[in-house]
């Protein structure tokens, strides 16, 4: 199996180490938690993958075998957009808006086991505008299409953000940090939602919350000043779901991250 | 509203106790009365006069508004576009536009031309300066979003710096309206015939100074309600925008 991406290298900011040197291989499918503290530079080893600017002198090799999507904990709506026009901004900002879209990558637009019109099985629309309202749909936001930003909760933003990611329709997609501003309950709901509509997709998920890896992490990698570790693989996850949050398995698995991110 | 009617009371009360108590003659200080007097028995010229200087404001606002804009958008694409103009911007800013006047004129001849190029001069540079800086503001989780997404950079100018853009152009057109009118006085001050800036030089050098402050109130007030004008037409703009 090819790798979707990986990054083999070091990184400075100024004349400081950032990270010692990672070699981080992406393979195609599943969730990859990179888990860490903050400031050891999960951020830029997402945004290297990205290839965007990261703020840090970086030497070594990238490679990205697919397209990517990106949701980040700022998930950078558009004000002035409504919760449409955000979800299509990826159309209206590649000028495809209006013209049918074909999938840019060979098997694209998959869809995971998703309950109601985006089942397995059942062939998403084509036109921008249906699948984005599909996708809307799909997120819990039916009732909201027409919202400005402004006026929604924080939950409802990143709701929108993932309704956008998944219109991008990319095999790899890039999560950094997204639940981190919401609170308990709507930070497990997304975990959810997220791992219902992203299954199937190749995810890496950076994250500095323990819980948020033991639940979604089908491969947990640790980030420190040391360097990067592997965790040993946790059990398989249910089928296009997180784990149970309150599962003895889970909570134990997160208590051993904590203390593999204190040590 | 009562505030200002105090204040404007208060001011002439001032103005017409100054010319009793000091016996200031006419010409140096005219009453408010006899300056509402001239403005009474020369209103065909004034109004006249007024027309001309307004639409210099006017076709001056609007070149030197697209040509600030313009200028913003094509330094906001390029750096080193940016690099090479900034300093020119700013050491264009340094010569007083009262020197250039005479050498527009000369140019420019004495029509309506050199004072529209003062009210342009006056006015690309706020507006230049303010929407270039809301170009450089955009909020970088939508541009890295636009960079992933694929899009070029006439797009992302388009659909996404231009629109944030717009209430810093906004903040740069308000006050290039208040200074606009500034432009085509002095153009009108060092050539010409017609303008409220000439009709003031005129007045000034024959003693007619209840004539001079005429003129000058109803460039006040035409400068109060043309900034006015502009602010509610951009403030019904943005909210279109939604911005």
């Amino acid at each position: 199996m090819t790798a979707a991406a990986s990054v083999r290298g070091r990184a400075w900011v100024g004349e400081a180490p950032l990270f010692a040197p990672v070699e981080l291989v992406l393979e195609l499918g599943g969730w990859t938690c990179l888990l860490g503290p903050s400031g050891v530079g999960k951020s830029t080893i997402l945004r290297l993958i990205a290839g965007l600017e990261t703020g840090a002198r970086f030497e070594g090799e990238v490679v990205r075998n697919c397209p990517v999507a990106l949701m980040a904990q700022d998930p950078g709506l558009i004000p002035w957009l409504d919760v449409t026009g955000n979800v299509t901004l990826g159309a209206r900002l590649r000028g495809s808006l209006g013209a049918s879209s074909v999938s840019k990558y060979p098997g694209g637009r998959r869809s995971g086991p998703i309950e109601g019109p985006l089942r397995r099985g059942a062939k998403p629309p084509a036109a921008p505008a249906a699948r984005a309202a599909h996708l809307i749909e799909a997120v819990g936001l039916a009732d909201r299409t027409h919202h400005l930003p402004a006026n929604l909760s924080g939950g409802q933003r990143q709701r929108t953000a993932l309704a956008r990611t998944l219109f991008e329709d990319r095999p790899l997609v890039l999560l950094d940090e997204p639940f981190s501003a919401l609170d308990a309950r709507t930070r497990a709901q997304m975990q959810d939602l997220a791992a219902r509509l992203l299954d199937d997709r190749t995810v890496l998920l950076v994250t500095h919350d323990p819980a948020e890896a033991a639940r979604l992490g089908d491969r947990i990698l640790l980030l420190r000043e040391t360097g990067l570790n592997e965790w040993p693989r946790p059990d398989p996850r249910p089928k296009g779901a997180a784990r149970p949050y309150d599962a003895p398995e889970v909570l134990a698995l997160q208590a051993e991250l904590m203390r593999g991110m204190m040590a | 509203m009562r505030t200002v009617a105090a204040l404007v009371v208060t001011i002439l009360a001032l103005w017409q106790g100054v010319i009793w108590l000091a016996g200031m003659p006419p010409f140096l200080l005219p009453s408010p009365l006899a300056v509402a007097d001239a403005l009474w028995i020369n209103r065909a010229e004034i109004a006249r006069h007024a027309g001309f200087t307004l639409a210099e404001v006017v076709l001056g606002f609007t070149l030197g508004s697209a040509l600030g804009a313009a200028l913003a958008v094509a330094m906001g694409f390029s750096q080193k576009l940016t690099g090479v103009l900034r300093p020119i911007l700013t050491f264009s800013q340094t010569i007083p536009v009262f020197a250039l006047a005479p050498i527009l004129t000369l140019w420019l001849g004495f029509g309506m031309a050199p004072k529209i190029a003062m009210t342009v001069l006056i006015v690309f540079f706020p507006v230049a300066s303010a929407f270039l800086d809301g170009l450089m503001r955009t909020p970088q989780a939508a541009l890295d979003l636009a960079q992933v997404m694929g899009a070029g950079r006439t797009r992302i100018m388009r659909h996404l710096r231009i629109p944030a853009a717009l209430p810093s152009l906004a903040t740069g057109l308000r006050l290039a309206a208040v200074y606009a009118p500034i432009g085509a006085v002095i153009g009108e001050w060092v050539g010409g015939a017609r303008g409220l800036g000439a009709l003031m030089i005129h007045a000034n050098g024959r003693m007619k100074t209840d004539l001079v402050f005429a003129a000058l109130l109803v460039l006040s007030v035409m400068t109060v309600i043309f900034a006015r004008l502009v602010a509610i037409a951009l403030h019904r703009l943005l909210r279109r925008y939604g911005v």
